[in-house]
């Protein structure tokens, strides 16, 4: 029950987050582009407040919800940085990433968040099936 | 009455994270991994996030402007260039390799703080190449 359960009501908190951002104040819910905002643009204090939001929020993961799967064991912290500089310089390039264009991209039908979302899905399949 | 809006949708948008488990790298390459041993359950994540944003977008259609600003603010650029592409390619790459997007990225500083550091700090660093890339092109 759990397993349909829990995504579930994630992908319905994630959409309507989106939608009451979208509602009250017009703009599309892209963490990789909120957080650039934060470290290198003037007004700090909304970015700031989105993600110190969404750290809380996130850490309410096995407080609030029951853990179906474990944490992987810690990671050498080269794979974690490799992985940080593509991310952080792929979703720049990219104009956004899992949420920008994964969920906003594809609610609005935007044929750019269409193409990267399959882009990214694509390459993130691949790579995963390679480092197996 | 922004700065209230703007941390509640954080926090609800984080805590669907963790409730849907996209929090745990473990989970999202489980997702990732088609060929093996597959775990579909971001699947209902993705949908039933995207069904209810479609929904907010259909509202957006009959609003002139939003409930407490005055005007949308939603990208508009429509060309497909080889920034899009390149750019998602490598996200995509750096996605498959950690599990982490930057949303769980950020929630793992508390979370998984061994893993979360390195990565968070490296995304800065990427993030802000490619800031400094493009000061450096528009001199």
């Amino acid at each position: 029950m759990d397993t349909i359960f829990n995504p579930l009501v994630g992908g319905l908190l994630i959409g309507m987050a989106t939608v009451i951002y979208l509602l009250s104040l017009g703009k599309v819910i892209g963490i990789s582009g909120i957080l650039s905002q934060l470290l290198f643009s003037k007004e700090r204090l909304l970015p700031f407040l989105f993600i110190a939001g969404l750290i809380i929020g996130g850490s309410a993961y096995g407080v609030l919800t029951e853990q179906t799967v474990a944490f992987p064991e810690t990671r050498s912290p080269l794979l974690l940085i490799v992985s940080g500089l593509l991310v952080g310089y792929g979703t720049r390039l990219g104009s956004g990433c899992t949420s920008g264009h994964g969920v906003c991209g594809i609610s609005r039908l935007s044929p750019r968040s269409l193409v990267a979302t399959l882009i990214f899905m694509t390459t993130a399949i691949i790579t995963v099936s390679i480092l197996n | 009455m922004f700065a209230f809006i703007t941390f509640f949708c954080g926090l609800l948008f984080g805590l669907g994270l963790a409730f849907s488990e996209m929090t745990n790298p473990a989970v999202v390459l489980g997702f990732l991994d088609l060929f093996g041993n597959w775990n579909p359950s971001l699947i209902i994540v993705m949908v039933s996030a995207i069904a209810v944003g479609m929904i907010g977008y259909f509202i957006k259609g009959k609003r002139l402007t939003p409930l407490f600003a005055n005007k949308w603010q939603v990208p508009s650029l429509r060309q497909i260039d080889r920034k899009l592409v390149i750019g998602s390619a490598l996200f995509g790459i750096g996605w498959g390799i950690s599990g982490y997007c930057p949303g769980p990225g950020l929630t793992a500083l508390v979370n998984n703080p061994n893993e979360g550091i390195y990565f968070i700090i490296a995304l800065i660093i990427g993030s802000g190449a490619h800031h400094i890339q493009t000061r450096i092109v528009k001199m």
